[in-house]
């Protein structure tokens, strides 16, 4: 049986020509950038050249890319960095209430040190309202921190008018792009973001790396505190390989880009409406908004995601759910809660993320198996129809 | 994550179904926390001639309630009263430590399918 992934927003294979480039700096050039003497002169222009490929990316200078650890720590910078920075400005923060855990707990944190936060609501297709976003606007407001596309629904967001309304009252604007990066051109040229987060391994590079963009004239102060590197703004000998592999990450995006995205659109399209078709009793989570072309979230009413997920596994396919038996919470995910989804309709959602191992056939043959697994998951239910009497919930 | 026994009983669910007219019905767990059982009791002279259980939930949730049907099929109303959640999961060669708490309520089921008995009964 051959194995079937279909989980990228998770995580992404490390593609053969990203590895190539990396090898040599996991082997014979293991100097550290910074010595000036020979062992350093490679791996320090190995870091500048994939400083430039990023840049290129994302249409920025070489100097307003820094690089990190990861996506997690780019948000954690971004944020943090630009409210430290900020703090004798103001005090009021905006995101919303379906961000990625980096940027929500980052805020909660930030909340604890005496900044005021407002998490924008969304409707029941995921969408936020930017009426709420001005409204939320205060004289105190420093920073607006908005995703620019969800990772469980892949909704996207309208960065570019957020954007706007942000420049319009001064305040800074970072967006986390970790799963818009790759899958929508970005260029910072024209978008107007002062800083956006990347991360390597959703974009066929390795675990362990990711950028900031920072934009010239916007200060952040470092979390990471050490050495010169990367201009005083964070510390920490750099990661030569991982930095390597994100640059020709970003280099081969941006050239199958066009490409990827065709292919994507035509297998995700037809994973939908294959399921809407088998399947009674589904939803598509942030159908009614603009989405990734690689993203598909669907709840199965009257069960429960991670039955789901063991019944795909079984045939050896990939995929995620928002259920709280995958997240390691009780409770299910807070973005299809905040959608205004029941709890039920919550835990029994399934992301398929599709990526470019990704073909067709194996779209097709998900659509064999996953009906007849929902069918025996329901025929065990007691909240599908043919239960006789009702199901009274106790507490 | 899960021991060969959870997903013999996950694959191969023993007693689905729901028994009409049934002498107990137990209900528990509640939507928020992703798991919903139901166990239903055909009982006769205090003896368990009948289980069948229905089951809203993850992987763990549904080999336990198939495990418990298996515990107590045949025995009496008293004996069943004394399996717990702990000795279905031990049955079971355990749970990921996750699940022991929100997917185990099996038992719990079972005791309240028991008390409903007891109720009509008297």
């Amino acid at each position: 049986m051959n194995k079937i992934y279909f989980d990228h927003n998770a995580t992404t294979p490390v593609l053969d020509e990203v590895f190539d480039a990396m090898l040599p700096f996991l082997k014979e050039e293991w100097g550290n950038p910074s010595s000036i003497h020979w062992a350093g002169r490679v791996p320090k222009k190995a870091v500048e050249d994939a400083r430039e490929q990023v840049a290129a990316f994302l249409g920025c200078s070489p100097v307003e890319i820094i690089f990190t650890s990861s996506g997690s720590e780019s948000d954690n910078l971004g944020i943090k960095g630009v409210a430290y920075a900020k703090k004798n400005k103001g005090n009021h923060i905006i995101t919303t209430k379906v961000e990625h855990p980096a940027v929500l707990k980052t805020c909660k944190y930030l909340e604890k040190e005496g900044f005021e936060v407002t998490y924008l609501n969304v409707d029941s297709a995921g969408m936020i309202d930017l009426g709420e976003l001005k409204e939320a606007i205060t004289d105190k407001t420093i920073l607006i921190t908005i995703m620019y596309a969800n990772n469980e629904t892949g909704v996207i967001f309208p960065v570019e008018e957020i954007g706007r309304i942000a420049k319009e009252h001064k305040i800074t604007f970072h967006t986390d792009a970790v799963q818009a990066a790759g899958k929508l051109p970005i260029d910072t040229a024209t978008l107007p973001v002062d800083l956006l987060t990347i991360s390597g391994h959703k974009l066929y590079a390795p675990k362990g790396v990711g950028a900031l963009f920072v934009r010239r004239g916007t200060r952040v102060v470092p979390i990471i505190h050490g050495g010169h590197h990367e201009r005083n703004r964070r510390g920490g000998t750099e990661n030569v390989a991982g930095i390597v592999g994100l640059g020709k990450a970003c280099e081969m995006a941006a050239a199958d880009m066009e490409s990827e995205r065709a292919h994507l659109e035509k297998m995700t399209t037809r994973l939908e409406e294959g399921i809407k078709e088998k399947v009674p009793h589904v939803y598509v989570n942030g159908g009614g908004s603009p989405r990734l072309v690689n993203t598909s979230n669907i709840s199965f009413e009257f069960i429960e995601g991670e039955s789901i997920l063991l019944g795909l596994d079984m045939h050896q396919i990939a995929a995620s759910s928002g259920s709280a038996c995958t997240s390691g919470s009780l409770e299910p995910t807070h973005v299809l809660l905040a959608m205004g989804n029941t709890a039920e309709l919550s835990h029994g959602s399934i992301r398929f993320s599709l990526g470019r191992i990704n073909t067709m056939e194996e779209v097709e043959l998900l659509l064999d198996v996953l009906p007849p697994i929902v069918e025996r998951m329901r025929s065990m239910s007691p909240l599908y129809a043919g239960s006789n009497e009702p199901v009274v919930f106790k507490r | 994550m899960y021991s060969d026994k959870v997903m013999d009983h996950f694959n191969n669910p023993r007693n689905v179904g729901e028994i009409e007219e049934a002498d107990g019905t137990g209900s528990v767990g509640n939507p928020d926390c992703g798991d919903i059982m139901k166990l239903t009791l055909s009982i006769e002279d205090d003896k368990i001639k009948d289980v069948k259980f229905k089951t809203f939930g993850c992987g763990a949730a549904i080999a336990t309630s198939s495990m418990v049907t298996e515990l107590v099929m045949g025995k009496g109303v008293d004996e069943a009263e004394d399996i717990s959640n702990s000795t279905v999961a031990e049955a079971l060669d355990g749970l990921p430590p996750v699940k022991m708490h929100c997917s185990n309520l099996a038992a719990d089921a079972l005791h309240a399918a028991i008390k409903d008995y007891k109720e009509k009964k008297s």
